[in-house]
C-alpha cells in the first residue's frame, strides 16, 4: 500500500530533532474575548468555545472582562499554592530517582489548572481528580506528609498500600479516590452533580481528564449525561497537548478545539489559557455560579503543555523535540503570576526567593516526616493481613481463609 | 400474603424502599414512564416522582457510572440494565471502578450500588438476549452475585441488595418471570400463583445474601443449581424418581459454602447445574469447591450440566437450553457410574 492513501494521519508538528511549531495553536490577545452572562444560553455564546480566554497579557497586567479582580493576598496564596506543588513534584521526582518510590508524575507547567481552580470552587464542592491535579491536593491543605505517605506505601498511606503512588484521595476534603483508568471520573462526577440536585443542594462536582482520554467513552458518557440531565457540574479537558508519545490530534483535537465539544452537546464550552491563573480562576468561577445557579454544565478546555515526562516511567526525548517546552507560547503559569503580582507592587524576587526556600524546607521537613512511617524498604510496614479488608464491608468467608492461609505462609 | 409473579415482587421490593428510604433512585433505561420492557418499575415513576425514578439516555456505562457517582453522594441508586446482554458497556465502570471503591480507597469511600439485569433464554431472545453472564461477575473481587429463582426471593433478597453498603448485581432469570420454568416449552406455562414461592408477604422482609436455600431434601444426589435450573432439575428428578436434594444458592457472591457441603457429605453425589456456558462457568468453582471439601466422601465423579460453550443460537434455543434430558443424564452418570 502506498502510504499517499486518502487515509489522515495526525503529525506531530516536531519530533526528535525537529523545529518546534506551535502555530496550530489559536489564541486570542488577552482581555479580548467577552464574558457573558452566567445564564447565557450555551448556543448564544458558541465562539467562547474556540476563542482563548486569557487574562494576563504580555507584559503582566490584568486586562479585559474575565480579570477576577482577586485581592492581592489571595494571588499571593496561589503563587504559594502553584509553587509548593512545583517543590514537591521536583522532589518526588529525585526521590523516585533515587529509588525511593516507585513511581511518580509531575504536573510541570500545568500548576495553575489545579490551584486555580481549586481555589475557585468551595470547600464542599466535590473534586473528581485525575492523576495530575495535585495541585488540588495543595489547596485543599492536604499535609504533604500523607501524601508522601501514599506514595511511600507506608504505615500513614490513606490507601493502605493498594493504589499506586499519585492515586490520593480524602474524603474529610471532598477529593475522590483516582482511579489509575483513565475518564473513568468524568460520568462519576456527573452522577454525584446528579445527586447534589436532586437533593436540592447547591454543591457542585468538578472533574478532570486530559486531552487524549477525552477519547474514550466515558467521556462522552459524561458529557451527555451532564447535558440531558443539567447537572451542576463543571467537566474539564486539560489539554497539555501529550498523551504520552501521541499528540492531542490523535484524540480529535485537529479539526476542533475540546471544548466545542461541550456546545456539540448542548452544553457551554470555554476555551481558557490554563497557563493563565487569573483566566483560569475566572472561568472556573464563571462555570461554578452557573452551575449553581441552575445554569447546568459547563466544559472547559485548558490549554497548557506538560512540561515534563508524561510520568517516571516514560522518556519524552524519544518522540518530542528537545527543546519543545522552551516555545510553549502561553508561557510558564508560576512566572506568570509571579510578574503579574511585581508588576502590581504585590511581590518582589526577595520575597519570591525567601517563599521558595520556606516551601523548600517545607518539603523537606515533611518528607522526613513521612519517612518515619516507614518507607519500601525501611521502617514500620503495613501489615500484609490489611489487603483482605475493604474488599466487602464485612469479610466474607473465602476472604477470611485465604487471609488465614496467607498468615500461614507467611508464618 | 399476596400472589405474585417475579415482576411484581421486584416491582414490590422496589415500591418498599422507594417509600421506606428517601435516597434510593431507580434509573435505567425505559424505567420510568413506561415502567420497564418487562413492566418492573411500573407505577413507580407516578408513585415517587421523575427524580426518584429516572429515565437514562441508551448508555449502559454512563448508566453504571452515574450510579456510581449517586452513590458516593448519598444516594442508593438501583440501576436496571435492560438486558444483561447490555451489560458490557457498563463493564469497565463495574469491574474497575463499582467493585474496587471502598478497596481503593481503604474503606473512605464506598458505593452501594444495585444493579438489577434480566438474564438466560428460553424466551426467543436469540444470542443478543439470552446470555447468562454471571459467571464473568463472580471473578471480580468486590462485587456481590445474586440470582433468584421465584417471587418470595426475588423481593426479599433485591431488599437486602439495596440495603447492602456493598455494590451487587442482582440477576433476574426472565423466563421466571411469570412462571416457574421446568425445561419444557411444550408443555402449558405454569403461573407463580400455583407455586408456594408465588405467594409474597406484602411487607417488609429480606432473605439475607449467602445463605442457600435447601428447595427439597433428599437423600441420593446433590443438585447444586441456582435461578432457571432450580425448576428444571427439580422436575428432572422427580421424573427419574430420584430422591434428589436440591440446592438453589441464590447469591453466588458470598456463597453458602456450608450448605452446598454438608449436602454432598450426605448424599455422596453431586450434579452441578447452570445456564450459562460451561467453560469457565461458576459450575467448575463449585466443583472444585466440592472437590476440595467432600473429596473422600464422593461416590462418583463430580457431573456439571450447563449451556453449550457457542453463543444461544435464535433458531435452536432448545438444543441449547440445558433441560431435563440432560440434567437427566448428569444424574445417571453419578448415580450408576460405569
Amino acid at each position: 500500500m502506498s502510504n499517499k492513501s486518502r487515509l489522515h494521519l495526525p503529525h506531530v508538528p516536531a519530533r526528535p530533532g525537529e523545529t518546534p511549531d506551535f502555530s496550530y495553536v489559536q489564541q486570542s490577545p488577552a482581555g479580548a474575548v467577552p464574558r457573558p452572562e452566567v445564564n447565557t444560553r450555551a448556543r448564544d455564546m458558541l465562539s467562547l468555545s474556540t476563542d482563548l480566554v486569557r487574562v494576563l497579557n504580555d507584559d503582566g497586567q490584568a486586562v479585559g472582562p474575565w480579570h477576577p479582580h482577586l485581592d492581592a493576598a489571595d494571588l499571593q496564596v496561589g503563587l504559594r499554592h502553584m509553587l509548593l506543588t512545583r517543590l514537591f513534584d521536583d522532589r518526588m521526582q529525585r526521590i523516585q530517582r533515587a529509588g525511593k518510590i516507585s513511581f511518580y508524575m509531575r504536573s510541570l507547567g500545568e500548576e495553575a489548572v489545579s490551584v486555580a481552580q481549586g481555589m475557585a470552587l468551595r470547600p464542599s464542592d466535590m473534586l473528581f481528580p485525575g492523576y495530575r491535579n495535585q495541585g488540588l491536593q495543595v489547596v485543599r491543605g492536604i499535609p504533604l506528609v500523607d501524601l508522601m505517605s501514599q506514595l511511600l506505601s507506608n504505615t500513614n498511606d490513606m490507601c493502605k498500600g493498594r493504589q499506586l503512588p499519585v492515586m490520593y484521595h480524602s474524603r474529610a476534603n471532598n477529593i475522590f479516590s483516582i482511579s489509575g483508568n483513565l475518564a473513568t471520573q468524568f460520568p462519576q462526577a456527573v452522577g454525584w452533580a446528579m445527586a447534589a440536585a436532586i437533593k436540592g443542594e447547591d454543591n457542585v462536582a468538578a472533574t478532570w481528564i486530559g486531552e487524549g482520554s477525552s477519547a474514550e467513552a466515558d467521556f462522552h458518557h459524561g458529557l451527555l449525561f451532564a447535558s440531558v440531565y443539567q447537572a451542576p457540574v463543571i467537566l474539564n479537558v486539560v489539554n497539555n497537548q501529550w498523551a504520552i508519545s501521541t499528540f492531542q490530534g490523535y484524540a480529535g483535537g485537529e479539526q476542533r478545539s475540546f471544548a466545542a465539544r461541550g456546545p456539540g452537546y448542548g452544553m457551554a464550552g470555554i476555551r481558557v489559557d490554563g497557563n493563565d491563573f487569573l483566566a483560569v480562576y475566572a472561568v472556573t468561577q464563571w462555570a461554578a455560579e452557573r452551575a449553581r445557579t441552575g445554569g447546568g454544565p459547563t466544559l472547559i478546555e485548558l490549554v497548557t503543555y506538560r512540561g515534563a515526562a508524561h510520568s517516571t516511567s516514560d522518556d519524552p526525548a524519544r518522540y518530542r523535540a528537545k527543546d519543545d517546552a522552551e516555545h510553549w507560547p502561553l508561557g510558564d503559569p508560576i512566572l506568570r503570576l509571579k510578574a503579574h503580582l511585581i508588576k502590581i507592587g504585590e511581590w518582589s524576587e526577595e520575597r519570591h526567593q525567601a517563599l521558595n526556600a520556606e516551601l523548600e524546607a517545607l518539603v523537606a521537613s515533611s518528607w522526613k516526616e513521612a519517612v518515619a512511617f516507614g518507607t519500601m524498604t525501611e521502617g514500620p510496614r503495613l501489615d500484609a493481613d490489611t489487603m483482605f479488608e475493604d474488599v466487602f464491608k464485612e469479610m466474607p468467608r473465602h476472604l477470611q481463609r485465604q487471609q488465614a492461609a496467607l498468615r500461614q505462609e507467611r508464618s | 400474603m399476596a400472589s405474585m409473579n417475579m415482576i411484581q415482587a421486584l416491582n414490590s421490593a422496589m415500591d418498599i424502599m422507594l417509600g421506606k428510604d428517601p435516597s434510593v433512585v431507580l434509573m435505567g433505561e425505559d424505567v420510568g414512564y413506561f415502567g420497564g420492557v418487562f413492566r418492573a418499575t411500573e407505577g413507580l415513576q407516578r408513585k415517587y416522582g421523575e427524580h426518584r425514578v429516572i429515565d437514562t439516555p441508551i448508555a449502559e456505562g454512563g448508566i453504571v457510572a452515574a450510579a456510581i457517582g449517586m452513590s458516593v453522594n448519598g444516594l442508593r441508586p438501583v440501576a436496571e440494565i435492560q438486558f444483561a446482554d447490555y451489560i458490557y458497556p457498563g463493564f469497565d465502570q463495574i469491574v474497575s471502578e463499582l467493585a474496587r471503591i471502598r478497596y481503593r480507597s481503604a474503606g473512605d469511600f464506598f458505593a452501594p450500588v444495585t444493579i438489577r439485569t434480566p438474564c438466560g433464554g428460553g424466551i426467543r431472545g436469540g444470542q443478543t438476549h439470552s446470555q447468562s453472564p454471571e459467571g464473568i461477575f463472580t471473578h471480580v473481587s468486590g462485587i456481590k452475585v445474586v440470582m433468584p429463582s421465584n417471587p418470595f426471593d426475588a423481593k426479599g433478597l433485591l431488599i437486602t441488595c439495596i440495603e447492602d453498603d456493598d455494590p451487587v448485581v442482582f440477576f433476574e432469570p426472565k423466563r421466571l418471570y411469570n412462571g416457574p420454568f421446568d425445561g419444557d416449552p411444550n408443555k402449558p406455562a405454569v403461573p407463580w400463583s400455583a407455586h408456594a414461592k408465588g405467594q409474597v408477604d406484602e411487607g417488609y422482609y429480606k432473605v439475607p445474601l449467602g445463605k442457600a436455600d435447601v428447595v427439597r431434601a433428599g437423600a441420593a444426589v446433590s443438585i447444586i443449581t441456582y435461578g432457571t435450573m432450580v425448576h428444571v432439575a427439580a422436575a428432572a428428578a422427580a421424573a427419574m424418581n430420584v430422591d434428589a436434594e436440591i440446592i438453589d444458592l441464590r447469591s453466588l457472591v458470598p456463597l453458602d459454602v456450608d450448605t452446598i457441603c454438608t449436602s454432598v457429605k450426605k448424599t455422596g453425589r453431586c450434579v452441578v447445574a447452570h445456564e450459562a456456558t460451561r467453560f469457565s462457568g461458576f459450575g467448575a468453582e463449585i466443583l472444585s469447591i466440592v472437590q476440595e471439601e467432600c473429596f473422600w466422601d464422593l461416590e462418583a465423579p463430580i457431573a456439571r450440566v450447563t449451556g453449550w460453550d457457542t453463543p444461544y443460537p435464535h433458531a435452536f434455543e432448545w438444543e441449547y437450553f440445558p433441560g431435563q434430558a440432560r440434567v437427566q443424564a448428569a444424574l445417571k452418570s453419578v448415580m450408576e457410574p460405569a
